[in-house]
């Protein structure tokens, strides 16, 4: 093993340091006492319990995970469905437009996708709120989510599909009881991803979201362009410790998950 | 049958919630400002028979898009979006690159841990990482508060709410999208390449920038794209650390439609900037194939 060379070891700490300091100095300053962002006047929790009694954020926040539940599990209902046409149904006619319509949002700017959205809506009548904001999260999340369970199920076994079908399965039992769990850990995390994009969403959400209804990022940028604040600090900390901690939990349970698999097929290897 | 139903519900539910909206805009583009609601005009009026619609494509024209060569602020907005997210996507490749060879030169057993470390940002809000510069970048800010304690400068420096704000924001929260592309390329590499060029009496550094530059070039292309794209539409960034004098066409679309409320403008600049980004996509697309094609 060669040691790591003095460039490629300071670039990595540079590197590192860039990227985790920012968030750092805002977990900081969270705890910090005074109202002024930017001079440390001794250690307080005191912002995590304005934010408690903040009515508008608590509101919003409900909001967003409503809407982020929601828009997860449809978009990967559909982008799931969406994934088993694009890998497996062959040739039809309007496949190129359909693959295309699933591509597209991911290079679309949000800002297009969220004006044709919003205009849609008020062609049709349609009153901005809850509602609208999933139907807009769930049509850019299926297409993350198909793009993540396709590339899983193009090395997926069908043999395995097919026995399931000679032994008297129907369609949909074979594919409930083969399929889904051998690509549920693809399944899981495009409903993962799709939640994290959701939760994080603002541009979309801002053109989708009407007076009854606003999200918590949508709370956030309208606080946050007035300046600094101590209480969009301690609600940062809050989501930045609940995301280290679920993609955390995640990779363990998927490094497990994956150990756990290359036992078994050695063991059936062996028998 | 089943397959039938199986295509139906993701295609209607896409061509409703993508396809439609799209022409919407496409159509409002070519429309007339009025003072109506919906505030554009004309409307299809089906109830009015054949007359009807063709007094609707009687009323469309590219007034709107006219109107956007004649008026300097969206010209200067294009052109100052082209520039910003060029000069960011090389700022960012210059930072992620030796990321990446360090990462790919590191120890095995780290590189999982590293990974995990370049992919843990980019799960966390984009609008938290893009607030967190707010209070290191501001006049008062903890750069300017530590410049100034080492006595390196005497007077604060201006950076939020300048273009160099914008550069800042879009190279930190885009770097995995560089890093990972480029990394992946560099862990292909076949080490015996290099060895055999040092062999061959090439230094570490020539060796380096004839066989491992050139062959990580699809990664590099790779990465400039994922960061290129999204960062010409961007809005949050510009808008939270670009201040009044950045301008940027995701701004600008943003502030037609809510603040100016001029719906037809907004719909105009929305596809024209489509149009500009065709030509990345599709050079994207193209760089991938041949990665695929190479890689059978």
């Amino acid at each position: 093993m060669r040691r790591m060379s003095w460039f490629n070891a300071t670039s990595l700490t540079l590197g590192f340091v860039f990227l985790y300091l920012p968030m750092l100095i805002l977990v900081i300053f969270s705890f910090n006492a005074s109202k002024l962002v930017t001079i440390w006047a001794g250690f307080s929790t005191k912002w995590y319990g304005e934010l408690m009694r903040n009515e508008a954020f608590l509101d919003a926040a409900w909001v967003t995970a409503k809407v982020a539940v929601a828009s997860s599990t449809l978009a990967t209902v559909l982008g799931t469905m969406a994934a088993l046409v694009l890998v497996r149904a062959g040739r039809f006619p309007g496949r190129t437009l359909f693959s295309g319509m699933i591509y597209a949002p991911l290079v679309m700017p949000e800002v297009i996708t969220g004006l044709s959205l919003l205009l849609l809506f008020i062609g049709i009548g349609l009153d901005r709120g809850v509602l609208t904001i999933v139907l807009a999260h769930t049509t850019f999340s299926m297409c993350y989510v198909s793009v993540v369970v396709s590339s899983r199920l193009v090395t997926f076994d069908d043999s395995l599909e097919e026995a399931a079908l000679d032994l008297g399965c129907s369609r949909l039992e074979a594919f409930l009881l083969v399929t889904l769990p051998i690509i549920a850990p693809a399944v899981i995390s495009g409903w993962l991803l799709a939640f994290t994009l959701s939760l994080d969403d603002l541009v979309i959400a801002s053109f989708t979201a009407g007076p009854s209804a606003t999200t918590l990022p949508i709370k956030v940028f309208s606080a946050v362009r007035l300046g600094v604040s101590p209480e969009i600090n301690a609600l940062s900390t809050i989501m930045i410790t609940i995301v280290a901690v679920g993609v955390i939990t995640a990779s363990l349970v998927s490094k497990r998950a994956a150990v756990k698999r290359r036992n078994e097929e050695q063991a059936a290897g062996r028998a | 049958m089943r397959k039938f139903a199986l295509i139906a519900l993701p295609y209607t539910w896409l061509v409703l919630l993508f396809f439609v909206p799209f022409l919407i805009v496409l159509k409002i583009s070519l429309s007339d400002l009025a003072l109506a609601r919906p505030p554009y005009a004309p409307q299809l009026d089906l109830s009015a028979g054949w007359q009807g619609i063709k007094d609707f494509f009687g009323g469309l024209d590219f007034e709107n898009f006219i109107w956007l060569t004649t008026d300097d602020l969206y010209w200067k907005a294009y052109l100052s979006s082209l520039k910003i997210a060029v000069i960011s996507t090389l700022l960012t490749l210059m930072v992620g690159y030796p990321m990446a060879y360090g990462m790919a030169k590191a120890p095995e057993e780290w590189r999982p841990a590293m990974m995990m470390l370049v992919i843990l940002p980019f799960s966390t809000s984009f609008l938290i990482r893009v607030y967190s510069w707010m209070g290191i970048l501001s006049t008062e800010g903890y750069l300017n508060q530590f410049l100034l304690g080492l006595g390196l400068i005497s007077e604060p420096l201006m950076i939020l709410n300048t273009p160099v704000a914008v550069y800042i924001g879009i190279v930190y929260t885009y770097l995995p999208f560089m890093i990972l592309p480029i990394y992946a390329a560099l862990d292909k590499l076949d080490g015996s390449l290099l060895e055999a060029a040092e062999d061959l009496g090439c230094s570490r550094f020539t060796a380096f920038w004839l066989v491992t530059f050139p062959l990580s070039r699809s990664g590099m292309i790779a990465g400039c794209f994922l960061v290129f794209i999204p960062a010409l539409g961007e809005f949050v960034i510009p808008s939270l650390l670009g201040g009044s004098e950045t301008l940027m066409i995701g701004k600008v679309l943003y502030e037609e439609f809510f603040n100016n409320r001029d719906w037809p403008v907004a719909s105009a600049v929305a596809v024209v900037l489509l149009l500009i980004l065709i030509i990345p996509i599709v050079l994207f697309q193209r760089n991938q194939q041949k990665e695929r094609e190479a890689g059978q």
